[in-house]
Protein backbone atom coordinates (compact mmCIF):
# COMPACT_ATOMS: atom_id res chain seq x y z
CA UNK A 1 0.00 0.00 0.00
CA UNK A 2 1.00 3.41 -0.65
CA UNK A 3 2.22 5.51 2.33
CA UNK A 4 0.26 8.49 3.94
CA UNK A 5 2.55 11.53 2.72
CA UNK A 6 4.23 13.56 5.68
CA UNK A 7 3.47 17.05 6.62
CA UNK A 8 5.36 19.62 8.52
CA UNK A 9 4.88 19.70 11.85
CA UNK A 10 4.04 23.26 11.48
CA UNK A 11 5.19 25.90 13.95
CA UNK A 12 2.81 25.44 17.20
CA UNK A 13 2.96 21.62 18.04
CA UNK A 14 4.13 22.76 21.09
CA UNK A 15 0.98 22.68 23.57
CA UNK A 16 0.44 19.29 22.38
CA UNK A 17 3.73 16.91 21.18
CA UNK A 18 5.88 18.17 24.35
CA UNK A 19 5.37 16.99 27.79
CA UNK A 20 7.20 17.51 31.41
CA UNK A 21 10.64 15.51 31.71
CA UNK A 22 10.21 14.93 27.95
CA UNK A 23 14.21 14.59 27.87
CA UNK A 24 14.57 13.58 31.38
CA UNK A 25 14.97 9.25 30.57
CA UNK A 26 16.72 8.43 33.53
CA UNK A 27 18.91 9.79 36.48
CA UNK A 28 22.63 8.86 37.04
CA UNK A 29 23.55 8.59 33.35
CA UNK A 30 24.87 10.62 31.11
CA UNK A 31 23.85 14.05 29.63
CA UNK A 32 23.61 14.75 25.80
CA UNK A 33 22.86 18.25 24.72
CA UNK A 34 23.04 20.44 21.57
CA UNK A 35 21.71 22.93 19.28
CA UNK A 36 20.08 22.64 16.14
CA UNK A 37 20.82 24.91 13.25
CA UNK A 38 19.88 25.98 9.68
CA UNK A 39 21.57 26.91 6.48
CA UNK A 40 22.43 30.01 7.64
CA UNK A 41 24.13 28.77 10.61
CA UNK A 42 21.49 30.28 13.03
CA UNK A 43 19.64 28.17 15.78
CA UNK A 44 16.34 26.50 15.04
CA UNK A 45 14.09 27.66 18.07
CA UNK A 46 10.89 25.15 16.47
CA UNK A 47 12.57 21.86 15.93
CA UNK A 48 11.16 18.52 17.98
CA UNK A 49 13.76 16.06 18.69
CA UNK A 50 13.04 12.29 19.61
CA UNK A 51 15.04 10.03 21.00
CA UNK A 52 14.98 5.93 21.07
CA UNK A 53 17.40 3.90 22.50
CA UNK A 54 17.94 1.08 24.35
CA UNK A 55 19.56 0.96 28.05
CA UNK A 56 23.42 -0.15 29.29
CA UNK A 57 21.84 -3.88 28.47
CA UNK A 58 21.76 -2.92 24.65
CA UNK A 59 18.17 -4.99 24.77
CA UNK A 60 16.00 -2.74 22.42
CA UNK A 61 12.52 -3.23 23.96
CA UNK A 62 10.55 -0.28 24.15
CA UNK A 63 7.89 -0.04 27.57
CA UNK A 64 5.02 2.16 28.02
CA UNK A 65 5.14 4.54 30.74
CA UNK A 66 6.87 7.70 28.69
CA UNK A 67 3.91 9.40 28.97
CA UNK A 68 2.40 7.81 32.74
CA UNK A 69 -0.32 9.82 33.40
CA UNK A 70 -2.78 10.61 36.77
CA UNK A 71 -6.19 9.04 36.22
CA UNK A 72 -7.70 11.57 38.42
CA UNK A 73 -7.11 14.72 36.74
CA UNK A 74 -5.28 13.47 33.55
CA UNK A 75 -1.62 15.53 34.37
CA UNK A 76 1.13 13.98 33.10
CA UNK A 77 2.93 12.10 35.76
CA UNK A 78 5.98 11.05 33.72
CA UNK A 79 8.12 7.90 33.85
CA UNK A 80 8.26 6.04 36.93
CA UNK A 81 12.17 5.76 37.58
CA UNK A 82 12.11 2.37 37.12
CA UNK A 83 11.81 0.72 33.66
CA UNK A 84 13.57 2.27 30.94
CA UNK A 85 11.24 3.45 28.45
CA UNK A 86 13.90 4.21 25.95
CA UNK A 87 12.17 7.11 24.00
CA UNK A 88 12.22 10.63 24.72
CA UNK A 89 11.05 13.83 22.74
CA UNK A 90 12.25 17.22 23.54
CA UNK A 91 11.57 20.42 21.49
CA UNK A 92 14.53 22.77 21.14
CA UNK A 93 14.39 26.20 22.84
CA UNK A 94 14.26 30.02 21.80
CA UNK A 95 18.11 29.15 21.31
CA UNK A 96 17.02 26.47 19.67
CA UNK A 97 19.07 24.25 22.56
CA UNK A 98 17.98 20.77 23.53
CA UNK A 99 19.20 18.32 26.68
CA UNK A 100 18.87 14.61 26.95
CA UNK A 101 19.14 12.42 30.44
CA UNK A 102 19.39 9.39 29.58
CA UNK A 103 21.58 5.80 30.31
CA UNK A 104 24.38 4.96 27.87
CA UNK A 105 23.00 2.71 25.26
CA UNK A 106 24.21 -0.26 24.71
CA UNK A 107 24.16 -0.61 20.71
CA UNK A 108 26.69 1.91 20.87
CA UNK A 109 24.38 5.27 19.56
CA UNK A 110 20.90 6.78 20.16
CA UNK A 111 18.78 7.06 17.48
CA UNK A 112 17.11 10.69 16.45
CA UNK A 113 14.36 12.02 14.67
CA UNK A 114 13.97 15.59 13.75
CA UNK A 115 11.17 17.40 13.52
CA UNK A 116 10.47 21.39 12.21
CA UNK A 117 8.80 24.07 11.10
CA UNK A 118 10.09 24.15 7.07
CA UNK A 119 10.86 20.45 7.62
CA UNK A 120 8.54 18.92 5.07
CA UNK A 121 9.52 15.38 6.26
CA UNK A 122 11.44 14.35 9.44
CA UNK A 123 15.28 13.55 9.41
CA UNK A 124 16.92 10.54 11.00
CA UNK A 125 20.18 10.71 12.26
CA UNK A 126 22.08 8.88 14.83
CA UNK A 127 24.64 9.96 18.12
CA UNK A 128 27.60 7.53 18.26
CA UNK A 129 29.41 6.72 21.53
CA UNK A 130 32.06 4.59 20.12
CA UNK A 131 33.63 2.77 17.29
CA UNK A 132 31.29 1.03 14.46
CA UNK A 133 30.94 0.24 11.18
CA UNK A 134 28.93 2.89 9.50
CA UNK A 135 30.72 5.20 10.92
CA UNK A 136 34.09 3.97 9.17
CA UNK A 137 32.28 3.59 5.84
CA UNK A 138 31.44 7.46 5.63
CA UNK A 139 34.16 9.96 4.98
CA UNK A 140 36.05 11.34 7.65
CA UNK A 141 34.46 15.08 7.61
CA UNK A 142 31.11 13.54 7.97
CA UNK A 143 31.70 10.88 9.80
CA UNK A 144 32.51 13.80 12.82
CA UNK A 145 29.19 15.48 12.34
CA UNK A 146 27.64 12.11 14.26
CA UNK A 147 30.12 11.18 16.95
CA UNK A 148 29.37 14.04 19.79
CA UNK A 149 32.28 16.11 21.99
CA UNK A 150 33.15 14.93 25.25
CA UNK A 151 32.71 18.39 27.29
CA UNK A 152 33.47 16.93 30.88
CA UNK A 153 32.91 13.50 32.30
CA UNK A 154 29.33 12.26 31.66
CA UNK A 155 28.74 15.77 29.11
CA UNK A 156 28.35 15.54 25.57
CA UNK A 157 27.73 17.94 23.06
CA UNK A 158 25.98 17.14 19.87
CA UNK A 159 24.66 19.67 17.60
CA UNK A 160 22.38 19.10 14.48
CA UNK A 161 23.18 21.04 11.13
CA UNK A 162 20.13 21.03 9.04
CA UNK A 163 22.08 22.64 5.92
CA UNK A 164 25.49 23.81 5.12
CA UNK A 165 29.17 23.02 5.51
CA UNK A 166 28.87 21.40 8.84
CA UNK A 167 25.35 19.49 7.51
CA UNK A 168 24.88 16.52 9.52
CA UNK A 169 24.60 12.92 7.93
CA UNK A 170 20.93 11.87 8.10
CA UNK A 171 20.29 8.47 7.16
CA UNK A 172 18.00 6.54 5.05
CA UNK A 173 16.42 3.35 7.02
CA UNK A 174 14.96 1.80 3.85
CA UNK B 1 12.74 45.25 2.23
CA UNK B 2 11.95 43.37 -0.51
CA UNK B 3 8.06 42.76 -1.42
CA UNK B 4 6.51 40.10 0.02
CA UNK B 5 5.75 37.18 -2.73
CA UNK B 6 2.31 37.41 -3.87
CA UNK B 7 -0.73 33.84 -3.81
CA UNK B 8 -0.28 34.85 -8.22
CA UNK B 9 3.90 34.39 -7.48
CA UNK B 10 3.56 31.39 -5.06
CA UNK B 11 0.58 29.69 -7.51
CA UNK B 12 3.50 29.87 -10.64
CA UNK B 13 5.98 28.06 -8.75
CA UNK B 14 3.23 25.65 -7.17
CA UNK B 15 2.16 24.73 -11.14
CA UNK B 16 5.70 24.61 -12.49
CA UNK B 17 7.07 22.10 -9.73
CA UNK B 18 3.61 20.26 -10.01
CA UNK B 19 4.74 18.68 -13.46
CA UNK B 20 7.77 17.81 -12.04
CA UNK B 21 6.44 14.45 -10.86
CA UNK B 22 6.84 13.30 -7.29
CA UNK B 23 7.40 10.56 -4.77
CA UNK B 24 4.89 9.43 -1.75
CA UNK B 25 6.16 12.37 0.40
CA UNK B 26 7.21 15.92 -0.24
CA UNK B 27 10.43 16.94 -1.44
CA UNK B 28 12.03 18.66 1.65
CA UNK B 29 13.59 21.36 -0.87
CA UNK B 30 9.72 22.93 -1.91
CA UNK B 31 10.78 26.46 -2.87
CA UNK B 32 6.98 27.84 -2.13
CA UNK B 33 6.87 26.90 1.34
CA UNK B 34 9.89 29.61 1.84
CA UNK B 35 10.61 27.82 5.81
CA UNK B 36 12.06 24.41 3.48
CA UNK B 37 15.08 26.97 1.79
CA UNK B 38 17.78 26.79 5.07
CA UNK B 39 16.07 23.95 6.58
CA UNK B 40 16.69 20.94 4.36
CA UNK B 41 19.91 19.11 4.00
CA UNK B 42 21.74 19.21 0.41
CA UNK B 43 23.75 16.04 1.17
CA UNK B 44 21.49 13.02 -0.30
CA UNK B 45 20.60 10.75 2.71
CA UNK B 46 22.40 7.90 3.69
CA UNK B 47 21.58 4.06 3.01
CA UNK B 48 21.97 2.21 5.99
CA UNK B 49 20.59 -1.27 5.92
CA UNK B 50 21.51 -3.05 8.87
CA UNK B 51 18.88 -6.01 10.37
CA UNK B 52 19.83 -4.93 13.49
CA UNK B 53 19.12 -1.36 13.56
CA UNK B 54 17.54 -0.12 16.65
CA UNK B 55 15.36 2.02 14.33
CA UNK B 56 13.33 -1.59 13.75
CA UNK B 57 12.41 -1.21 16.95
CA UNK B 58 10.54 0.98 18.78
CA UNK B 59 9.23 2.69 21.78
CA UNK B 60 6.06 1.33 23.05
CA UNK B 61 3.17 2.90 24.70
CA UNK B 62 0.36 1.49 26.85
CA UNK B 63 -2.96 2.05 29.05
CA UNK B 64 -1.01 4.27 31.41
CA UNK B 65 -0.03 6.41 28.92
CA UNK B 66 -3.10 8.00 28.41
CA UNK B 67 -6.67 8.66 30.00
CA UNK B 68 -10.41 8.38 28.47
CA UNK B 69 -10.48 12.24 27.95
CA UNK B 70 -7.87 12.66 25.55
CA UNK B 71 -9.76 11.17 22.70
CA UNK B 72 -12.66 13.70 23.19
CA UNK B 73 -11.19 16.59 22.21
CA UNK B 74 -14.44 18.27 22.83
CA UNK B 75 -15.01 16.88 26.93
CA UNK B 76 -11.72 18.60 28.20
CA UNK B 77 -13.01 21.39 29.75
CA UNK B 78 -16.24 22.39 31.89
CA UNK B 79 -18.06 23.63 28.90
CA UNK B 80 -18.84 23.00 25.91
CA UNK B 81 -16.73 23.85 22.80
CA UNK B 82 -17.94 26.52 20.03
CA UNK B 83 -18.04 25.13 16.52
CA UNK B 84 -18.92 22.07 14.02
CA UNK B 85 -18.82 18.57 16.06
CA UNK B 86 -16.91 16.00 14.14
CA UNK B 87 -15.63 12.22 14.78
CA UNK B 88 -12.76 11.14 13.03
CA UNK B 89 -12.01 7.63 12.57
CA UNK B 90 -9.86 5.55 10.61
CA UNK B 91 -6.93 2.81 10.18
CA UNK B 92 -3.29 2.45 11.14
CA UNK B 93 -1.35 0.32 8.45
CA UNK B 94 1.72 -0.63 7.47
CA UNK B 95 2.55 -1.17 3.67
CA UNK B 96 1.70 -4.50 3.76
CA UNK B 97 -1.64 -3.36 5.09
CA UNK B 98 -1.13 -4.80 8.30
CA UNK B 99 -3.05 -3.50 11.36
CA UNK B 100 -0.84 -1.44 13.57
CA UNK B 101 -1.85 -1.79 17.21
CA UNK B 102 -1.84 -0.58 19.99
CA UNK B 103 0.10 2.31 19.24
CA UNK B 104 -0.12 5.60 19.80
CA UNK B 105 -1.89 8.66 17.99
CA UNK B 106 -1.58 12.50 18.87
CA UNK B 107 -4.05 14.96 16.96
CA UNK B 108 -3.87 18.63 17.51
CA UNK B 109 -5.41 21.41 15.81
CA UNK B 110 -7.10 25.37 15.78
CA UNK B 111 -10.31 25.64 17.03
CA UNK B 112 -13.42 26.35 14.91
CA UNK B 113 -12.00 29.98 14.42
CA UNK B 114 -8.58 28.96 13.55
CA UNK B 115 -6.26 29.93 16.54
CA UNK B 116 -3.91 27.63 18.24
CA UNK B 117 -3.96 27.40 21.93
CA UNK B 118 -0.34 28.34 21.28
CA UNK B 119 1.36 32.36 22.69
CA UNK B 120 3.21 32.90 19.41
CA UNK B 121 -0.52 32.30 17.20
CA UNK B 122 -1.06 36.01 16.83
CA UNK B 123 -3.81 35.91 14.58
CA UNK B 124 -6.93 38.13 15.96
CA UNK B 125 -9.40 35.64 16.03
CA UNK B 126 -11.17 34.08 19.47
CA UNK B 127 -9.45 31.40 21.77
CA UNK B 128 -12.14 28.95 23.07
CA UNK B 129 -12.41 28.96 26.57
CA UNK B 130 -13.50 25.30 26.46
CA UNK B 131 -11.46 23.90 23.59
CA UNK B 132 -7.25 23.00 23.64
CA UNK B 133 -6.95 21.30 20.56
CA UNK B 134 -5.16 18.28 21.71
CA UNK B 135 -5.74 14.36 21.65
CA UNK B 136 -4.41 11.16 22.00
CA UNK B 137 -5.68 7.67 21.62
CA UNK B 138 -4.05 3.97 21.61
CA UNK B 139 -5.13 2.00 18.12
CA UNK B 140 -7.30 -0.75 18.84
CA UNK B 141 -6.95 -4.39 17.58
CA UNK B 142 -7.88 -3.41 14.53
CA UNK B 143 -5.38 -0.40 14.05
CA UNK B 144 -8.57 1.87 14.87
CA UNK B 145 -8.44 5.31 16.32
CA UNK B 146 -11.29 7.49 17.19
CA UNK B 147 -11.88 11.46 18.22
CA UNK B 148 -14.05 13.65 18.52
CA UNK B 149 -13.88 17.44 18.27
CA UNK B 150 -14.34 19.84 16.45
CA UNK B 151 -14.11 21.40 12.74
CA UNK B 152 -11.06 23.60 12.81
CA UNK B 153 -11.18 26.94 11.03
CA UNK B 154 -9.09 28.37 8.43
CA UNK B 155 -6.14 30.34 9.22
CA UNK B 156 -3.75 33.04 7.70
CA UNK B 157 0.20 32.43 7.80
CA UNK B 158 3.15 34.93 6.53
CA UNK B 159 4.38 32.55 3.78
CA UNK B 160 3.86 35.10 0.89
CA UNK B 161 0.87 38.02 0.85
CA UNK B 162 -2.77 36.64 1.90
CA UNK B 163 -1.42 33.42 2.71
CA UNK B 164 -4.17 30.94 4.05
CA UNK B 165 -4.27 27.65 5.43
CA UNK B 166 -6.80 25.31 4.76
CA UNK B 167 -8.64 23.53 8.00
CA UNK B 168 -6.50 20.70 8.92
CA UNK B 169 -5.81 18.17 12.11
CA UNK B 170 -2.25 17.76 12.76
CA UNK B 171 -1.63 13.77 13.44
CA UNK B 172 1.65 12.10 14.90
CA UNK B 173 1.69 8.40 14.66
CA UNK B 174 4.23 5.50 15.48
CA UNK B 175 4.68 2.20 14.14
CA UNK B 176 6.31 -0.70 15.79
CA UNK B 177 9.29 0.83 14.27
CA UNK B 178 10.75 4.08 14.83
CA UNK B 179 11.38 4.14 11.13
CA UNK B 180 8.10 4.45 10.71
CA UNK B 181 7.43 7.51 12.46
CA UNK B 182 5.18 9.98 10.72
CA UNK B 183 3.59 13.22 11.43
CA UNK B 184 1.37 14.71 8.82
CA UNK B 185 -1.55 16.85 8.43
CA UNK B 186 -5.60 15.49 7.61
CA UNK B 187 -7.42 18.17 5.43
CA UNK B 188 -11.20 18.38 4.89
CA UNK B 189 -13.11 17.47 1.44
CA UNK B 190 -13.65 20.08 -1.04
CA UNK B 191 -11.62 22.64 0.32
CA UNK B 192 -11.32 25.68 -1.57
CA UNK B 193 -7.85 26.81 -0.20
CA UNK B 194 -6.42 23.32 -1.44
CA UNK B 195 -4.60 24.87 -4.60
CA UNK B 196 -2.99 28.20 -2.76
CA UNK B 197 -1.24 26.04 -0.07
CA UNK B 198 2.08 25.31 -0.39
CA UNK B 199 2.55 22.81 2.59
CA UNK B 200 -0.40 20.59 0.73
CA UNK B 201 0.55 21.15 -2.80
CA UNK B 202 4.11 20.25 -1.65
CA UNK B 203 3.15 16.60 -1.91
CA UNK B 204 3.22 17.18 -5.95
CA UNK B 205 2.21 13.54 -7.03
CA UNK B 206 -1.66 13.75 -7.41
CA UNK B 207 -2.73 10.84 -5.66
CA UNK B 208 -0.60 10.73 -2.87
CA UNK B 209 -1.33 14.50 -2.17
CA UNK B 210 -5.58 12.85 -2.51
CA UNK B 211 -4.43 10.54 0.67
CA UNK B 212 -4.02 13.51 2.67
CA UNK B 213 -7.65 13.82 2.95
CA UNK B 214 -10.28 12.47 4.54
CA UNK B 215 -13.66 11.54 3.23
CA UNK B 216 -17.17 12.81 4.92
CA UNK B 217 -18.97 9.48 6.06
CA UNK B 218 -22.28 9.47 6.33
CA UNK B 219 -22.28 6.50 8.25
CA UNK B 220 -20.08 8.00 10.86
CA UNK B 221 -22.16 10.89 11.11
CA UNK B 222 -24.46 10.72 14.65
CA UNK B 223 -27.90 11.60 14.50
CA UNK B 224 -28.19 15.61 16.00
CA UNK B 225 -25.01 15.28 17.30
CA UNK B 226 -21.82 15.21 15.02
CA UNK B 227 -20.73 14.81 11.58
CA UNK B 228 -18.06 11.73 11.00
CA UNK B 229 -14.87 11.54 8.67
CA UNK B 230 -12.98 8.34 8.13
CA UNK B 231 -9.65 8.81 7.20
CA UNK B 232 -6.39 5.75 6.77
CA UNK B 233 -3.12 6.33 7.36
CA UNK B 234 -0.48 3.98 5.97
CA UNK B 235 2.74 4.18 7.67
CA UNK B 236 5.96 4.28 5.89
CA UNK B 237 9.02 2.68 6.38
CA UNK B 238 9.91 -1.00 7.59
CA UNK B 239 8.09 -2.58 10.26
CA UNK B 240 9.72 -4.17 13.11
CA UNK B 241 8.75 -7.81 11.55
CA UNK B 242 10.85 -7.02 8.58
CA UNK B 243 13.55 -9.18 9.98
CA UNK B 244 11.07 -12.27 10.20
CA UNK B 245 9.61 -11.53 6.42
CA UNK B 246 13.02 -11.04 5.08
Amino acid sequence: MNPTPSQTVGPFYGFALPFPGGGDLATGGIVVHGYVYDGAGDPVPDALLEFWQPGPTGELRGRPGTLRRDPVNGAVLGRDGVEFTGFGRVPTDLDGHWTLRTLEPGNGYISVCVFARGLLHHLYTRIYFGQDRFLDSLPPERRQTLVPALERPGVHRFDIHLQGEKETVFLDLG
Amino acid sequence: MHQPHTQADIDREIAELRGAGGGDHPSRDYAPYRSTALRHPKQPLVALKDPEAAELAGPVFGVTDVTAFDADLTRQHLGEPLGERITVTGRVLDRDGRPVRGQLVEIWQANASGRYLHQRDDHPAPLDPNFSGVGRCLTDADGRYTFTTIKPGAYPWRNHLNAWRPAHIHFSLFGTAFAQRLVTQMYFPGDPLFPFDPIMQSVTDDQARQRLIAAYDHELSKPEWSLGYRWDIVLDGPAATWREDS
